[in-house]
């Protein structure tokens, strides 16, 4: 059996305390939610902490507030199960309650937490490897090494991000507040993250996400659509999260953010701005779908070819755009009409 | 043999014997085995697909607090195993040479596992790094690179060529011939259970080992060989196994490593491998390139056909002399092929060893052939059901290759799945995007050879019976999770006229049991069951004999049914089952008898006419609707109708099990599952990024039992456990160019393979997706077998054979 490294769990109950635990350990500690991210990847020794700080156990952390109109709050603690089945997030933000419910399996939505989700790590198949096979192979930069094995030309990372909920969060406008020692602030989730497979947060090591801020629904309407070979298990190797802000029949504001394609979520700016202003035709949504294709840029370091997902990118952007549309959508990928 | 209606245990859908213990989670498999004292062992693997080892220095792991041992294969004597005594080319730990990433080099035995895997990467290893061959074209092109000394030829494991009849003339004749060329990507086993081994020894310098094998007879002579022991001195027992599938059928290097350490230590020493180690044990499905040729009459009917595989074997020879031959005889087991000709080729490679996995050897050419045969049956204009149908094997005859086919079902299994999936309203009229494809295939039912020359029996089982009329089994088969226990059981109580659950069953224990070979080949129904009907059946003869005695009426009178045995004109006249044993025991003192079996002696008098005899092929057909997503290219299985050719279903519930795990992993090797290799590692060593299918995946599947009450079988019964597999793959291919006339002649069918060929057939270009060569043929000089017909003792034994055996009324008794 793969085995954890040695760690000391610490506990707090409040948010003020676990910021200074953080503080306290520096480097040497890490926070940890529902650990379904983290300690895989510890076994693995992509991260050796010798502090694990726990979150669970801080009430401020639990628990999904607010309403359509004002917009709603997800606890970074809420689980995946709680976000999925929370019947106004179901309701009124379909779509995060689906990304939620397309990660993993229920046992992992069980224990996975939104806030985790969200900071979930990059990743890519030359590093979600054992120690042993990553040293037979030459390690690479994100651990251990200092080339990057898909792209040996590459001055940075380009492990891919993974999240399921993070398109959506950001197609939709939600924001994100950190808690750190310097203090609190709120960012919109756009710039939690940066275009680096290692550094792929902008958040500081010692701030906490504490939670998600959704915006007021205001005639938004989102989807989410999620590329992968099983109806379970499998991380996105693609996602698209698409919002549109509807007046009438006429687009007044269009979000179309790419998942798995980068090392952050990646927003297709062009492809969007097609859309203001214009009814959602056939023809038009065959043309966005092709502008949103452009800056997907699938590398060699996950499951199916990457000119395969590249060319998805595009019959998933259109299907989203046709959900929302109303128009038909052909087969459902496997999985996603469970709930929905 | 009484007719079906009066048999009480056989053909019921019972519980396993072994179910409450597995649901209520008191099963112990290897790894929960906890022995006082007990140490952890560790393997250091190779870091190199094929390296020289030039230095290894351990002296930094053996400093490390808690380490109890460092060995490497210096530790060892200086012997080989594998489990073909052909291919005895294995070390439990690498001495000069690693030949794939993954090989063991080192082992640690140590307080607990953290620091046992601590000290392994203390343990420094220089090595010279040798050119590598990933490829089958690899190991043919680079000769000056070797794998292994041995073989055929440079990097040539074995290379077999044998022909039955002449199959160019057979060629001249067609109305059509017609070649094609297939691939078939190696993919494993994925057992949930992750293997696992604890050893014993003993202050009388004896050795126990807990494994969970397949194999235990065989794991047994290796270790007496490897430790340099007496075979009296080595009790091997098989642990509950969490599924094998044919990946815990090879002795294992953690096998000898615990046993090593047990010795060394004076502790008993547990190692169980991780999820990674699992893929590098594989053993799995070999890589299989195909090329056919078959000439037909203008309706259809095979003339002659001409095949030739190349499989790439990985690293270490394993069953590989056997898979080799497997890619080749079943072919003429299914329709008539008249005149016949194989070659075939192993060749190594720096991957881990492929050997048996569920179906060995037979679901490639299967996949092959029956693609090529749909592919006649669209260039002749007919259906490729009627193709087939009106060409299959007869019963109780001989094939070309001197294959003796018993019964045979299949002409009921192909009208049961035509019907049920309404075949006829669908093929070639189901919207685009929808299709159905067919295929048919047969399997052997136990090898008729054991894998080392013997005379002796292939399984034993001795039954015993106490005084309050409890009775043991003892055989030494494995439960795999297929239900052999069970069987075991059913069979018994069904002779002795008691319930399966006043048995106890004790398997797969050397010291305990007597020799079964192991859960391989489609074997244990068959060999076990008979073996147990026979000593079942001496101890009703001596319950009967006493119980007559009391009752005064001739023993012939009797029945055993309900827990008592009474006369069969007038039940009431008649004595409990625990009566009669103390009766019994009383009159011919204890109760114990063994029965053993040895499948006949059957196949041609030609080198290599080992592999492909069996008592009797069991029969499959299949029909798969499919669902193809024209812009993703993503293929979806929508329904699976089945119907399979059991012989008998000792137990409905477990047949159909297992035709359902057999479809499950068929759509895996299918649609999804390869064992790929990026810069000479295993591309993807894990549960999560393997694709397997989940039950998401899994369409409605309509399974229809076949009964042919095969004269061979225990109650009639073949197999149920590989069969079922074959038909599976071919048919998604051919339901995908149903539904969108796209030719994947590469398994796994893959989204982006089927897009490919869309785009091929919207460029105007042949929609095919498949490999296109085929290397230079080197094959030897065929070996030229007449065929039975031309040779007119074979043709009078085969008559006599089928005289004999043709008592549709019965199986033998
Ligand atoms: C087999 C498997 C399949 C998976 N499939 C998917 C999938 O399909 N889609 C998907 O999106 N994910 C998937 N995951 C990843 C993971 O399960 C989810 O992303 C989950 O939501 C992570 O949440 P967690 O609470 O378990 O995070 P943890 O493992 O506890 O943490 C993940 C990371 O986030 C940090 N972190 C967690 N909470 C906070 C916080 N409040 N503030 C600051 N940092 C924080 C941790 O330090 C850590 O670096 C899968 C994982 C596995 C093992
Ligand atoms: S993208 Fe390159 S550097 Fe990043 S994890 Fe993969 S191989 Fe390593």
């Amino acid at each position: 059996m793969m085995r954890l490294p040695p760690f000391r769990y610490l506990a707090p109950r409040s948010v003020a305390e676990a910021v200074r635990q953080l503080a306290d350990h520096g480097p040497d500690a890490m926070v940890v939610a529902g650990g379904t991210d983290l300690y895989p990847n510890m076994k693995r020794r992509q991260f050796e902490p010798r502090v694990l700080v726990g979150l669970r156990g801080i009430r401020e952390l639990a628990g999904i507030r607010g309403s359509a109109r004002q917009g709603m709050v997800l606890a970074a603690g809420a689980t995946l199960t709680q976000v999925s089945n929370h019947p106004e997030v179901l309701r009124h933000y379909p779509a995060v309650a689906r990304a939620a419910d397309l990660v993993s399996t229920p046992q992992l939505r069980n224990m996975g937490t939104i806030g985790g989700n969200v900071c979930v790590d990059t990743r890519c198949n030359y590093y979600n490897q054992s120690y042993a096979w990553r040293k037979a192979i030459g390690f690479c930069m994100k651990k251990d090494g200092d080339i990057c094995l898909v792209a040996p030309g590459s001055d940075r990372c380009l492990a891919i991000s993974s999240s399921d909920t993070a398109p959506v969060l950001w197609s939709l406008g939600a924001s994100v507040r950190l808690v750190g020692p310097k203090g609190e602030r709120v960012i919109p989730i756009s710039a939690l993250y940066q275009d680096d497979g290692i550094q792929y947060l902008t958040k500081a090591a010692d701030e906490i996400l504490t939670e998600i801020v959704l915006p007021p629904v205001d005639g938004l309407r989102a989807t989410y659509w999620k590329l992968r070979r099983r109806g379970s298990f499998d991380f996105p190797v693609l996602g698209v999260g698409v919002a549109l802000r509807m007046e009438g029949e006429v687009c007044r504001e269009a979000r179309i953010v790419l998942g798995a394609v980068a090392s952050q979520p990646r927003e297709a700016a062009d492809a969007g701005r097609l859309l203001v202003g214009e009814r959602l035709t056939p023809e038009l949504i065959d043309r966005v779908a092709e502008a949103a294709a452009k800056p997907s840029k699938p590398l060699d370091n996950t499951d199916l070819v990457y000119h395969y997902r590249k060319r998805m990118t595009r019959v998933y952007v259109a299907r989203a755009l046709r959900e929302l549309a109303g128009l038909p959508v052909g087969e459902f990928p496997l999985g996603m009409t469970a709930r929905n | 043999m009484s007719p079906k209606e009066e048999l009480a245990v056989i053909g019921k859908p019972l519980p396993k014997v072994d179910a409450w213990e597995k649901v209520a989670g008191d099963t112990r498999f290897a790894d929960d085995l906890f022995l006082p004292r007990m140490a952890y062992a560790k393997i250091l693997r190779s870091c190199h697909p094929h390296a020289l080892i030039k230095r290894i220095e351990t002296s930094r792991a053996r400093a490390l607090p808690g380490v109890y041992a460092v060995i490497t294969g210096a530790d060892f004597p200086p012997v080989k195993f594998g489990i073909m005594p052909t291919s005895q080319d294995e070390e439990v730990l690498c001495t000069e040479k690693v030949r794939f990433v993954g090989d063991p080099v080192a082992a640690v035995a140590a307080v607990d596992e953290e620091t046992a895997e601590r000290a392994t990467e203390l343990i420094d290893v220089e090595y010279e790094v040798l050119p590598t061959i990933m490829s089958i074209e690899q190991a043919l092109a680079q000769e000056k690179v070797r794998i292994h000394e041995y073989g055929d030829g440079p990097n040539i494991h074995k290379a077999v060529s044998l022909e039955f009849g002449d199959v160019e003339e057979a060629f001249r004749q067609a109305h059509l011939v017609r070649e094609d060329v297939f691939y078939f990507e190696g993919n494993t086993h994925l057992p949930m259970e992750q293997h696992a081994a604890v050893a014993r020894w003993g202050p009388d310098g004896k050795l126990t080992l807990w494994s969970s094998t397949q194999t235990p007879h065989y794991v047994h002579r290796a270790m007496a060989k490897v430790l340099g022991l007496p075979m009296s001195h080595v009790r091997v027992i098989a642990t509950p196994n969490g599924g094998g599938f044919g990946g815990k059928s090879d002795p294992f290097s953690h096998e000898m490593v615990v046993a090593r350490f047990a010795q060394l230590t004076g502790r008993p020493v547990k190692c169980t491998l991780t999820r990674e180690e699992v893929f590098y044990c594989h053993r799995g499905r070999h890589p299989v390139l195909m090329w056919v040729k078959t000439g037909v009459t203008k309706t259809g009917e095979i003339l002659g056909m001409h095949f030739r595989s190349w499989l790439d074997g990985g690293a270490y020879g394993s069953y590989g002399v056997a898979s080799t031959y497997y890619t080749g005889v079943l072919q003429t087991s299914t329709y008539k092929v008249p005149v016949y000709k194989f070659e075939g080729m192993r060749v190594f490679t720096n991957k881990p060893p492929c050997g048996p996995k569920r179906g060995h050897g037979t679901p490639q050419p299967r996949y092959a052939l029956e693609c090529h045969l749909d592919k006649i049956a669209a260039d002749l204009g007919l259906d490729p059901v009627e193709l087939r149908r009106r060409q299959l094997v007869d019963e109780f005859s001989m094939t070309a290759n001197h294959l003796t086919i018993t019964t045979c079902g299949l002409g009921e299994c192909i009208d049961k799945v035509v019907e049920a999936s309404g075949w006829r309203d669908k093929f070639r009229k189901l919207p685009p995007g929808r299709g159905v494809g067919f295929a048919a295939s047969a399997y052997i039912t136990g090898a008729g050879l054991p894998i080392y020359w013997n005379k002796m029996p292939h399984s034993g089982v001795i039954v015993k019976i106490d005084r309050g009329g409890g009775v043991t089994v003892f055989c030494g088969s494995t439960d795999i999770g297929q239900g052999s226990d069970s069987v075991l059981a059913y069979v018994v109580a069904e002779v002795l006229g008691i319930a399966p659950e006043d048995i106890r069953v004790v398997t797969g224990d050397t010291d305990l049991t007597p020799v079964d070979l192991g859960s391989y080949s489609s074997r244990v129904t068959i060999m076990t069951g008979n073996a147990a009907k026979e000593a079942a059946e001496k101890l009703q003869g001596l319950l009967f004999d006493a119980a007559a005695k009391k009752l005064d009426v001739p023993p012939s009178a009797l029945e055993a049914r309900a827990r008592r045995i009474f006369v069969r004109d007038d039940p009431d006249k008649g004595m409990s089952f625990p009566d009669a044993a103390q009766l019994a025991e009383a009159a011919y003192g204890t109760l114990a008898a063994a029965g053993s079996y040895t499948p006949p002696m059957r196949g041609g008098k030609f080198k290599g006419s080992g592999v492909g005899p069996t008592p009797a092929y069991s029969y499959s057909a299949c029909v798969v609707e499919v669902a193809v997503d024209p812009e993703t290219g993503e293929v979806r299985p929508v329904e699976i109708w089945i119907a399979h050719d059991v012989g008998r279903a000792i137990n409905p519930l477990l047949v159909e099990g297992q035709v359902e795990g057999s479809i499950y992993m068929g759509l895996g090797e299918a649609l999804m599952e390869e064992q790929v290799f990026r810069k000479g590692l295993h591309k993807i060593p894990s549960m999560l990024e393997y694709k397997s299918p989940t039950t998401l995946e899994t369409p409605e599947i309509r399974t229809v039992l076949v009964e042919t009450l095969d004269p061979e079988g225990p109650f009639g019964a073949k197999e149920s456990g590989q069969g079922p597999l074959l038909p599976v793959i071919p048919a998604i291919a051919n339901a995908v160019y149903d539904a969108v006339g796209v030719r994947v002649d590469e398994v796994p069918i893959t989204p982006e393979k089927v897009l490919k060929g869309l785009d091929l057939r919207a460029q105007g270009k042949e929609p095919r997706v498949g490999p296109e060569r085929v290397p230079a043929a080197r094959f030897p000089e065929p070996i030229r077998v007449p065929l039975p017909g031309e040779d007119s003792t074979l043709e009078a034994q085969a008559t006599i054979y089928r005289r004999a055996i043709h008592r549709r009324e019965g199986p033998r008794s």
